[in-house]
């Protein structure tokens, strides 16, 4: 058959309307409709949650013994007590000043403030290495600047406990739930063994309007928790930032981590 | 026509068939009763309209759909309230809502599942982590 250009542009008009008509199909061939969701009216939100720990305040109160924030911690969450170093788990635990802030450590400060006692638990960095290296993105950030696991996805490689440069990630060698010792928390899950977990900032009780279960306990005795939005200047965080001088975790390192610690 | 060693194979035929039809036959005309799912527990007991989130026969076979998809919701995008096409507002959450009226996991998640021939602890795996709620027995 003999084309000319004539009838071959008009083909070809034709077929570019057919395209054309790709949404029209789309949207006559969905049977289910879209579900509707609602907002949650009772919850806390933030642009960006950050954390403040008061050293001094912790140290009044806490040196040596006070457990009350990982003691809440551990029991809102279902966390285990596995019992040895090598498999243990871990929220927010206590490490020494040495360890922790080794870099602004020297050899002639006082020998007792090597040894105090620091509140560690997740950064919730604003460049968290841990959500670049997951190769399933089952740790992910919110757009309230949480670093969540969701553990449906984890398969855990373990990839992110390397990545993290502050330890705050464990993993679950064992079942869990024969090593919580306390009465399970029936609204909040375990996990499973082969999974990474770590403190996620309570976003299930900012869901509900509550603060993080260790700043409340800590709210009861000590004052030397405070939790707020870092991008608002009127926040609980902002204004204690503001008034007393602050460190980080390895800021140097770039990740922007999200847990300030008052001198 | 000549089958070289025909007995043998023609032997060897009918055994193979007999084998492979074997589920088959075996359960011929045997029926097994299907599960009886139990309703009566104390919250739906109280509701004066006895209705789940989606309609009975699309939570039989969509419920699995569903459970992935309110995950997806809480858990990637903090999405929290869901609304029934009867306009009721749900808390998408296994283990604070939906175990809230079905308060008797033994007698209504398991007797299907076990009925399915599904693995207990593999296949759902969700009370792995979920924590089913307390059963009097």
């Amino acid at each position: 058959m003999e084309t000319t250009r004539r009838t071959f542009l008009k083909l070809g008009g034709v077929c570019t309307l057919g395209l054309g008509t790709l949404p029209i199909v789309n949207a006559l061939g969905k049977t289910d409709p879209e579900p509707k969701f609602v907002a949650n009216t009772r919850e806390l939100t933030a642009r960006r949650w950050a954390m403040a720990i008061d050293l001094k305040a912790c140290w009044e109160r806490g040196d040596p013994k006070c457990r009350e924030c990982t003691d809440a911690c551990h029991t809102t969450h279902n966390v285990p007590d596995i019992g040895n170093r090598q498999h243990e788990v871990k929220w927010i635990w206590s490490e020494s000043y040495g360890n922790v802030f080794w870099s602004a450590a020297n050899p002639y400060m006082p020998l007792d403030l090597d040894r105090k006692p620091v509140m560690v638990l997740c950064n919730h960095c604003a460049e968290a290495p841990c959500v670049r290296v997951c190769p399933t993105q089952a740790t992910f950030k919110r757009a309230d600047g949480i670093t969540v696991i969701d553990y449906h996805r984890c398969i855990g490689c373990r990839f992110c406990m390397a990545a993290c440069p502050y330890g705050a990630r464990s993993f679950n060698f064992f079942e869990p739930r024969p090593y919580i010792k306390t009465e399970l928390n029936p609204r909040f899950p375990t996990r499973d063994a082969g999974v990474v977990e770590k403190c996620n900032f309570c976003e299930e009780r900012l869901s509900m309007g509550q603060i993080p279960a260790c700043v409340e306990a800590c709210n009861k005795e000590a004052r030397a928790m405070y939790f707020g939005d870092l991008e608002d200047p009127g926040s609980e965080v902002r204004r204690v930032l503001a008034q007393r001088y602050s460190i980080r975790r390895r800021p140097e390192l770039g990740t922007g981590p999200g847990v300030f610690y008052l001198i | 026509m000549k089958i070289y060693d025909g007995k043998y194979i023609l032997i060897g035929l009918i055994i193979f068939i007999v084998l492979a039809t074997f589920p088959v036959w075996f359960t011929h005309g045997r029926t097994v009763a299907p599960p009886d799912l139990k309703l009566d527990t104390p919250v739906i007991g109280k509701m004066a309209v006895k209705q789940c989130v989606l309609p009975k026969e699309e939570m039989i076979t969509g419920h699995m759909k569903l459970l992935n998809d309110w995950r997806t919701q809480v858990v990637r995008n903090n999405e929290r309230m869901y609304v029934a096409s009867d306009g009721k507002t749900y808390e998408m959450s296994l283990q604070n809502e939906c175990m809230k009226c079905h308060s008797n996991k033994s007698e209504f998640c398991d007797r299907c599942h076990t009925y399915a021939g599904l693995e207990k602890g593999v296949d759902p795996y969700c009370w792995n982590c979920h924590i089913a709620p307390k059963e009097n027995k």
